[in-house]
């Protein structure tokens, strides 16, 4: 008992801030139901999470108990179950609700739920561990500066399960790990010349849709490249400078092989009012539910936009808008406020956790917690593309909900020094 | 593992960074959101209501039809219209469409039409049906649940009061044809609106239609009505303008009662005093009401495809030989050249025949009316007479004379499809028409009605009225206006007028008049039959009646001219229509009881005493004596 007190006293703060955020999504999810005509997809919803939220708590007490030991020991299991649960789902994955064209979901009795929630946390986990074992402090290698093909391993760990969810297709997911392994990477020291040449071949993508843009990118590569010589073996000089060239070439080739509604979402980002009634439906609707809400909103369960039907996925990825559009720029900057306190609050507590191993979890929880948050409310405004990724704490999900606290319990627990 | 020196520079420097991307993410954030909530939140605001606020026209009551004395000829009464709101459900408007189908027997055709108009202007509602009765309301009331996207509206709708006695007058609405849309006269009306097709109705169209309103009605994002379709009227409809018909319609209604059924003409009413049109009946006739709502492809079919073509308006349209009924035109045309004395014998007196080059005409009176002047000439209908008055004139001068009294061309009634009067206006009209320079003996079929002279009941009216106002007359007008239109004249001095006033009369007034048996008590009712031979029965012949009445001594009131086709005897049929319709309406203006006996034939017949009858021919044998 003493012990669970001191857990909870010593991040009070944040858990109040997270408690706060889940009541307010099944507040929110109540809202979303709250349609003139009723939708059975939407309705009884915030009970449904609520009961998640409840299992949730719960998971999180006993989580914040067990031994920090045994969690870095269990890291490595984890990762390898995640992985197996991930290629399962490849096999005999099923769709679910607005996720129906997709094979995120397994069932597991009556039970249906996404292994890549769980494998992004496996992954911090035996992320942190692989970094905290080469790391003689976070941002410090050990024995010998950072090097670039120091980078292969922790992408090799990453990369494995990215692949299985770019399978299934889960391209939100997808990015939550990239975020995550830029996070850890970062928090290790890796020189940031280095992370810029690791995220190197996606801008080449992006710039190789203009001819110019590609050539002046390139220019300013190999400069770059150049006054780094010193700290790169010539292989790895050539390997960076290879891969962005191919990347980039053939790039066209590969937009020519990617499904029509992902061209879509890729060009709806670009130019949003193109085709109002296809592909940016969703967009434009989530801009004006959140525009027409104004400085203080519409009021609680009142959004127009919401309860004549027009927003899509409004209980899952597009719920911020709905908080947009029911309580005004001012509901808005409250909750970017309470979610920044949250992120800042990690940080903190990275860097003031005595342990490698707990300090590299918490940092990794950041990177995947920053990277949902920012791209699905950035993607209500149209900031970035659309892309099928919840918003923690407060989009509906109950497996998702679920890790959000498992992943809140980890960082707590391993924050915390007996 | 080791103990964590906080103080490492690297990862507080990392720390710093950290926190400083994610102030910026943030901050990138509040400032998009600052934006659109903020700064373009009224944009959004109206794209927020645009989106979920449908506009839905809200027809304009059409403006009322009233007659002469206030009654009510049209009407706007309530109804009922389904349409289909735009939706993005599965199959979109298609799909409701087919479910309606049952409930409002829409057959494969018509539901092909709808869903074509609904890819033309596949955002705006689509009308349905413009006429639902009240059950069929009910019941899709009842359905409301499986048929979201239906909206039922109060719309009101056409109600013809005078029905059948007035449908060639008042014509009829229906929905605007694509075709019509393309008009340019049509360039503010959109599909689905209504719009008068036929008579008043299209030509009035400008002031009956009124403006239509807007009502906006809330839908979800499938198009799907969420509140209820009679919700807040955002734009009120401006009803239609009332307008006030010269016409009478219990003259209409007397008309449509007297006219023979089965029988085939017009009647045309027109007021001396203004030239105002008292009554515009075609036979047979049809329900303008069946037209409401869109007429049942069925009745349109038959209406259509009836051998009497009911939909024929014969009284403006229909173009007949006149006749006899013309011949007061050649006398007027010989008095107003000098040509003639009015009390001047011809000087070959009628044998029953005339004889000219070398073909022998004939006079309808085989037995020859002897010698006459020209007063004897028209109480008579003398043939030989008017050959000889013809050829006096001379052809080229009797078609000029004639065209210029406008007997080519249309007489300017407010109506729509007016045709003109067929008549030569010079002598290339052989030419051109029939391929051959006519010669002099042309003038003698002219001269009594016959040959290349076809005229609309309304056009002879319009000749009578002018002689009955002295000469001049304004244009036929429908609607009660200060508009006069332009005026006929037939350039004739009221002296030479009053000769053939006189002529007329005495057809009626004399015994042995051709329409002696018509002759009314309580009115002065002169006139000129005709019986016409046509081409398509030649055993029965069309039958003419131009009157002019009013009270005695007085100036005359009302002209009534009366067609019928194949009615064979012009003073027997066509002559009763228009004494009985003249004495309907001044024993009205007057204040004197109506009566079904009027004629003098009618009294015979019904063995009903017209001590008044033997008293006029006793004063007339008397007149002659002295």
């Amino acid at each position: 008992m003493r012990s669970l007190f001191t857990n909870w006293s010593l991040d009070s703060g944040l858990i109040l801030a997270l408690l706060a955020l889940s009541g307010f999504g099944v507040a929110m999810i109540y809202s979303t139901g709250e349609l003139n005509v009723p939708s059975p997809i939407v309705e009884g919803a915030w009970v449904r999470q609520l009961v998640w939220l409840l299992l949730a708590l719960i998971a999180f007490t006993i989580l914040t108990r067990i031994s920090r030991n045994w969690i870095e020991w269990a890291s490595i299991p984890a990762y390898v179950l995640a992985v197996v649960l991930l290629a399962a789902t490849l096999v005999v994955g099923t769709g679910r609700g607005t996720a129906a064209g997709v094979t995120s979901f397994l069932q597991v009795g009556g039970i249906q739920f996404q292994p890549a929630e769980v494998a992004k946390i496996a992954a911090i986990l035996a992320l942190a561990r692989l970094m905290a074992s080469r790391s003689e402090a976070p941002g410090l290698r050990a024995g010998r500066p950072w090097q670039f093909a120091d980078l292969f391993a922790p992408c090799a760990l990453i990369g494995l399960p990215l692949a299985l969810v770019v399978l299934q297709p889960d391209l939100g997911t997808a990015i939550a790990f990239i975020g995550i392994l830029v996070a850890v990477l970062f928090w290790a020291g890796i020189p940031l010349t280095y992370l810029f040449l690791l995220v190197s071949p996606g801008i080449a993508l992006v710039a190789s849709f203009n001819t110019w843009l590609f050539s002046a990118y390139m220019v300013a590569l190999i400069g770059l490249l150049y006054l780094r010589r010193s700290r790169l073996y010539p292989f790895e000089y050539v390997a960076v400078l290879v891969f962005n060239l191919a990347v980039g070439t053939v790039a066209r080739l590969l937009w020519e092989s990617l499904a029509p509604y992902q061209r879509n979402r890729v060009l709806v980002f670009l130019d949003p009012g193109q085709d109002p009634r296809e592909a940016g439906y969703h967009l434009i609707q989530s801009k004006v539910a959140i525009g027409s809400g104004g400085l203080t909103g519409k009021g609680f369960t009142l959004g127009t936009q919401k309860r004549f039907n027009f927003l899509p996925e409004q209980h899952t990825d597009f719920i911020f808008a709905v908080v947009g559009e029911e309580f005004g720029f001012l509901g808005t900057i409250l909750v970017l406020l309470v979610f920044g306190l949250v992120l800042y609050r990690l940080i903190r507590l990275a860097t003031i956790t005595r342990s490698h191993f707990a300090s590299f979890v918490i940092f990794g929880i950041f990177g995947a917690w920053v990277t949902h948050i920012v791209v699905n409310i950035g993607m209500t405004v149209g900031l970035v593309p659309v892309t099928g990724i919840p918003l923690p704490f407060i989009s509906y999900g109950g497996s998702f909900l679920l890790m959000c606290w498992v992943a809140a319990a980890l960082a707590v627990r391993l924050a915390h020094q007996d | 593992m080791s103990p964590l020196n906080v103080a490492e520079p690297e990862v507080q420097r990392r720390a710093h960074i950290a926190v400083g991307v994610l102030v910026a993410l943030f901050a990138i954030l509040c400032v998009a959101f600052f934006r659109v909530q903020v700064l373009q939140s009224n944009t959004y605001g109206l794209q927020s209501d645009s989106n979920r606020l449908r506009p839905f026209p809200v027809d304009a009551s059409r403006g009322a039809v009233f007659d002469r004395n206030n009654r009510v000829i049209a009407s706007s009464v309530p109804g009922y219209s389904v349409h289909v709101f735009p939706s993005t459900t599965p199959g979109g408007m298609a799909a409701t469409v087919e479910e309606l189908r049952p409930y409002l027997q829409l057959d494969d055709a018509r539901a092909a039409q709808l869903l074509e108009r609904a890819r033309r202007e596949p955002y705006q509602p689509l009308l349905v049906e413009g006429d639902a009765d009240f059950e069929v309301v009910s019941i899709l009331e009842e359905h409301r649940a499986e048929l979201p996207s239906v909206v039922i509206q109060m719309r009101p709708k056409r109600y013809y009061h005078g029905a059948r006695a007035v449908s060639h007058l008042v014509g009829y609405v229906g929905e605007i044809t694509a075709a019509e849309l393309e008009e340019d006269r049509y360039a503010r009306y959109t599909q689905g609106m209504t719009v008068g097709k036929e008579g008043v109705e299209r030509q009035y169209e400008a002031l009956l239609q009124g403006k239509r309103g807007v009502r906006y009605t809330e839908v979800d994002a499938l198009g799907r009505v969420v509140n209820s379709p009679l919700g807040r009227v955002e734009q009120a409809p401006e009803p239609g303008v009332d307008i006030q018909l010269n016409l009478d319609l219990d003259l209409m209604e007397w008309i449509h009662h007297i006219f023979p059924d089965s029988m085939r003409g017009a009647v045309v009413a027109l007021d001396v005093r203004d030239g105002g049109v008292l009554a515009l009946y075609s036979a047979p006739t049809f329900d303008p009401n069946s037209f409401v709502g869109g007429i049942d492809p069925d009745d349109w079919t038959s209406l259509n495809n009836d051998p009497s073509q009911p939909l024929f308006n014969r009284a403006i349209v229909g173009r007949y030989a006149p006749g006899s009924t013309w011949k007061a035109a050649v006398g007027a045309i010989g008095l107003q050249l000098g040509l003639v004395d009015p009390h001047e014998y011809m000087p070959r007196a009628c044998t029953g025949t005339f004889r000219y080059g070398n073909r022998t005409f004939r006079c309808w009176n085989g037995s020859g009316h002897g010698a006459l002047d020209l007063i004897g000439a028209v109480q008579h209908s003398c043939n030989v007479y008017f050959y000889q008055l013809g050829l006096r004139i001379g052809l080229e001068r009797l078609v000029q004379s004639a065209t210029d009294m406008g007997f080519a061309r249309q007489c300017g009634i407010d109506m729509p499809r007016e045709s003109p009067g067929v008549f030569p206006r010079d002598l290339g009209f052989w030419e051109s028409r029939f391929g051959y320079v006519p010669n002099e003996s042309e003038v003698l079929s002219i001269a009594i009605g016959q040959g290349p002279n076809d005229q609309t009941p309304l056009g002879m009216a319009q000749f009578y009225l002018a002689l009955a106002r002295g000469g001049r007359a304004p244009a036929p007008r429908i609607f009660r206006s200060d508009d006069p239109g332009e005026a006929w004249d037939i350039g004739i001095s009221p002296e030479h007028g009053e000769v053939l006033l006189e002529g007329l009369r005495r057809v009626v007034g004399e015994v042995g008049g051709t329409a002696y048996y018509s002759s009314l008590e309580h009115w002065d009712l002169a006139g000129k039959s005709g019986t016409v031979q046509n081409a398509q029965d030649a055993t029965r012949n069309h039958a003419w009646f131009a009157g002019i009445a009013g009270p005695w001594e007085k100036p005359p009131e009302i002209v009534v001219v009366a067609m019928v086709e194949f009615g064979e005897s012009g003073s027997g049929v066509a002559a009763p229509l228009v004494a009985k319709s003249a004495d309907y309406f001044l024993r009205k203006r007057y204040g004197i009881p109506t009566d079904t006996i009027q004629t003098l034939r009618e009294h015979i017949q019904t063995d009903t005493p017209a001590p008044w009858a033997w008293a006029r021919a006793r004063e007339r044998e008397r007149e002659r004596a002295r």
